[in-house]
């Protein structure tokens, strides 16, 4: 029969339909108060840490309304923002530093709609308020360490294998390797070849020289490893700030973005972000003259480097540990109260700190600080250049030898002792990094937009609502019923999405969508006039509209599918917010306008004997 | 309100297309000649610097925060007000020097402490120099491929002169757009490239619904010039035409005055290329199909070739 849907098509737009209206649901339910106890590298949240909280409140006459252990964090949902603030300096007296504890606005979806895996939209930060970084990390400083790590490699595997070596120096990107002899040239080819993964042995043998030179591959693989390694060392360090999900994301090449929503003070997130000290344990060397490499006759295999109380220390060349070893660092006080800090490093990093100080003792061991400060300027090729600032923070005689924990003493004052440890806790960034775009959205703004958001969309819906009911009367009452589908379809499918986020031009994606979407409905329904006009039962009219508008609306709309979607390729932040809403109100949109009006009009006037359509 | 459109006669559209041609081709020869004279406001988004967005209390005073800020190094800041009598937005050029990203904290702070009343932080925006370059780069590019990748389409779907009529009338609508808010020198940020792409989205819409009526009515009527049979299938999409761009109009409207300042150029672009998409639509991708001599023979349904009919015979 004519216009009559088959049950499972009537049942699939039902089904659609309600899936996307629970999702959307958690929407309508708003945000709680809520404080959130996270962990740091060194403690957990257990139920232990739970009942300190709970009794905690309890003194201070806070009635939460709920508390609850998920994921290694707490969260402590509250009745008022006044309420919020005093849990959370309570809870920061009662924790201390080993403990996060991070303003938060958790979602309020009841338990059986979580329960279902449904979550309110995630609201992109001009929404929010918050801030917004891109960093630009230094490669070639992050190719410069590597090769300098692999140069240290080369060099012990040489001695042990006895081969004598005139100078083994980073090139381009490889080791360039000098050999003495003939004799020792032939016994380090046959060695080098194939002995490190990701490297290919290219020979010169007039030259008596060898390079080792890092493959595509690996040099990929390289750059890949610094960027992930910043990014886990920035989430620390972001961690240290106390901020409720936090987003800290690579984006491109050589660039990481780090959103903080709810972050007003910006001067210290900077501050501790974008510090990228790391510090070197090396030998002095004590054999060779300091009033000589003064002079500019810097002994081989040494290097100078400015002590911060003045004057200059000679350092061997080899590192024996860097400061991505470490796993903890704590600022306190040594036996003549002055300020130190007590580092403990990874297993790795004990062995070697253990192995190079065994015969070393009664020798001087110089820490050296190295910090790294944008010069603001860039090279040929649009990188910044980063000066490298290097000092001999401390020179002490090794005691005894040194294992997986130790101390560095001789710091200048409390502060600095706090902020080094701080920066080593969190890690040395394996590569420098620059904020190359700041974005930061008061409260006050974010709260507006999301007003006027709301008013943009609550008018224009009502607008076109106003306008399809004059124009085409029942049939456009249709139209409106898809529309407001389509609108829940949208908030349906955007919580659904983990990665979607809604942001202020996201909201005007939307508006938008309202105003194209009844285009598809506007289609149909002059199709179905011009059939009414050209004498065919209003059967038949509804059929072919539908029939012969479906290809029209089909092409139109991935014509402007192409354009969101390139949208979305190109655009950063708030502008693929826009392209997400467009692209998914698109497909929504022809799914309600196509099949959801379809199926109404079908249950209404569908099968029966009628004489005039209401369109 | 029965019927915007009386659709009973043919409207002769094609016979205004010399009309239409030099109409639009001041327009487009008078935006490229603004948009290389005073080019395009660009905003921070492509120029890289700072812009900071604070609010008073009462009514801000701009030349005391002028004087402020000048009397602080920080001359050649543009202050104006933002939206409302109380908001007041900073812009900043890209400084030379080590601490561009913490310009914005500097004068935050410099505001407080000239203020007698309280300075809320609404929004502050860095874009170091090259992002911005990239940025100008990437929006161009997308652009382009946005524009072939449509072409492709609608040659794979239609026909190679329709497409090349619907390319050429979304390039008047995207030069004419960007004409305007040079002349006007409105301020051309990323919402605005968006909204632009979203006016190419929008005006490709109308181009193929317009088409796919040509194509149609080539081959419903066997009879009849090409001039005849366009006319028809514009006079027969018109009233669809006008409905759509009338209820994307409203909602740009509400958009236009509900939704903030921040989302004004988005609006405005958007709202005018509306007009333009609507309008090039109909004289543009259709007289240029004309021009380019679209005839019912392109159009017709291709040939079905009897299965197995070009196989050797079997020996």
């Amino acid at each position: 029969m004519l216009n009559k849907f088959p049950l499972w098509k009537n049942l699939m737009v039902i089904v659609i339909v309600a899936v996307a209206a629970v999702y959307a649901l958690p929407n309508l339910y708003g945000e709680d108060f809520a404080v959130q106890v996270s962990a740091t590298r060194t403690t957990t949240v257990d139920t232990q840490v739970l009942g300190r909280v709970e009794d905690r409140l309890q003194e201070i006459n806070i009635e939460p309304k709920s508390v609850v252990l998920e994921d290694g964090q707490l969260l402590v949902r509250l009745n008022s923002d006044s309420e919020q603030l005093r849990a959370r300096e309570a809870l920061l007296q009662e924790l201390g530093t080993d403990y996060v504890v991070a303003l938060n606005l958790a979602p309020a979806t009841p338990d059986w709609l979580e329960a279902l895996g449904a979550s309110p939209m995630k609201l992109g930060l001009d929404l929010r308020g918050g801030v917004h970084f891109l960093m630009e990390v230094d490669m070639n400083e992050a190719m410069r360490k590597i090769l300098g790590q692999m140069r240290d490699t080369v060099r012990a595997d040489l001695r042990e294998e006895r081969i004598r070596y005139t100078s083994v120096e980073r090139d381009g990107n490889g080791l360039q390797i000098r050999l003495r002899t003939a004799d020792d040239f032939q016994a380090a080819m046959r060695y080098l070849d194939g002995a490190y993964d990701g490297y290919t042995l290219i020979d010169d043998e007039a030259a008596q020289q060898l390079t080792l030179r890092m493959t595509e591959a690996k040099l990929k693989e390289t750059q890949d490893y610094a960027i992930s390694q910043n990014v886990t060392i920035l989430r620390n360090r972001v961690n240290e700030l106390g901020v409720a999900e936090p987003l800290v994301q690579r984006q491109g090449a050589d660039r990481i973005v780090v959103q903080l929503p709810g972050v007003q003070d910006t001067a210290r997130a900077k501050e501790i972000l974008g510090a990228t000290a790391t510090l070197e344990f090396r030998m002095v060397d004590d054999e060779n003259s300091i009033r000589d490499a003064e002079m500019g006759r810097v002994p081989f295999g040494s290097e100078l480097y400015p002590n911060r109380n003045g004057g200059n220390v000679l350092l061997k060349e080899d590192v024996i540990l860097t400061g991505d070893h470490i796993v903890n660092a704590t600022s306190g006080f040594d036996e003549n109260q002055r300020p130190q800090v007590s580092i403990t490093l990874d297993g790795a990093g004990g062995d070697k700190m253990s192995l190079a100080t065994r015969d070393a003792i009664g020798k001087p061991m110089a820490t050296l600080f190295i910090e790294f400060k944008a010069t603001g300027e860039r090279n040929a090729e649009g990188n910044i250049i980063f000066e490298r600032k290097e000092e001999v923070i401390n020179v002490a005689t090794i005691q005894a030898r040194l294992g997986s924990s130790f101390r560095i003493t001789g710091l200048d004052s409390v502060q600095e002792a706090q902020n080094l440890a701080l920066l080593l806790r969190a890690g040395a960034l394996i590569a420098p990094i620059q904020i190359v775009e700041e974005r930061t959205v008061g409260p006050s703004l974010g709260q507006e937009n999301i007003d006027m958001g709301m008013q943009a969309i609550i008018w224009g819906f009502v607008l076109v609502l106003a306008f399809m009911v004059m124009y085409y009367k029942k049939f456009g009452m249709v139209a409106n019923l898809a529309l407001a589908t389509n609108l829940v379809l949208i908030v349906g499918v955007m919580s659904m999405i983990p990665g979607a986020t809604l942001t202020l031009p996201g909201m005007a994606g939307i508006v938008l969508t309202v105003g194209m979407a009844v285009d598809a409905n506007v289609l149909i329904f002059e199709r179905i006039r011009e059939e009414i006009k050209a004498k065919r039962s209003p059967q038949q009219a509804i059929h072919h509209g539908y029939d012969s508008a479906l290809s029209t609306i089909a092409d139109a709309n991935v014509t402007t599918l192409i354009a969101a979607i390139i949208l979305f390729a190109i655009g950063t932040g708030p502008i693929k917010g826009f392209a997400v809403t467009l692209a998914i109100g698109i497909v929504t949109s022809m799914f309600t306008a196509i099949v959801g009006t379809r199926a109404v009009i079908n249950a209404i006037w569908g099968g029966k004997r009628i004489d005039k359509l209401s369109v | 309100m029965r019927e915007l459109i009386k659709t009973d006669k043919t409207i002769p559209f094609m016979r205004l297309r010399i009309g239409a041609w030099i109409f639009s081709g001041l327009l487009m020869i008078a935006s490229i000649a603004s948009l290389a004279i005073n080019q395009l406001n660009w905003g921070l988004d492509f120029t890289g610097g700072t812009v900071i967005e604070v609010g008073y209390e009462r009514e801000a005073n701009l030349s005391d925060i002028r004087a402020t800020l000048d009397a602080n190094g920080f001359s050649g800041a543009v202050v104006q007000n933002f939206g409302t009598q109380q908001d007041v937005l900073i812009r900043l050029e890209p400084q030379e020097g080590v601490k561009a990203q913490q310009v914005g904290d500097q004068v935050l702070s410099l505001l407080r402490e000239a203020s007698t009343e309280e300075v809320t932080m609404r929004r502050i925006e860095f874009v170091g120099p090259n992002v911005g370059e990239q940025l100008t780069e990437q929006g161009g590019l997308a652009m382009l491929t946005a524009l072939i990748c449509i072409l492709a389409y609608i040659a794979f779907r239609f026909e190679w002169r329709l497409a090349l009529g619907a390319v050429g009338a979304l390039a008047h609508d995207v030069i004419i757009t960007l004409g305007l808010f040079s002349v006007l020198g409105l301020e051309f940020d990323l919402t605005v490239l968006a909204a632009l792409l979203a006016v190419i989205g929008y005006s490709i819409n109308d181009t193929v619904v317009v088409c796919d009526r040509i194509r149609e009515n080539f081959r419903k009527y066997r009879k009849g010039e090409s001039e005849e049979i366009i006319d028809g299938a514009l006079t027969d999409t018109m009233s669809r035409t006008v409905i759509t761009s009338l209820t994307t109009v409203l909602v740009l409207l509400a958009l236009f005055f509900l939704g903030g300042a921040l989302i004004h150029g988005f609006a405005t672009a958007l709202l005018f290329g509306v007009f333009i998409g609507t309008y090039s639509s109909i004289y543009i991708a259709s007289s240029l199909a004309l021009a380019l001599g679209v005839s019912r023979e392109d159009l017709m349904p291709p040939e079905v070739e009897k299965e197995g009919e070009d196989l050797e015979p079997m020996p």
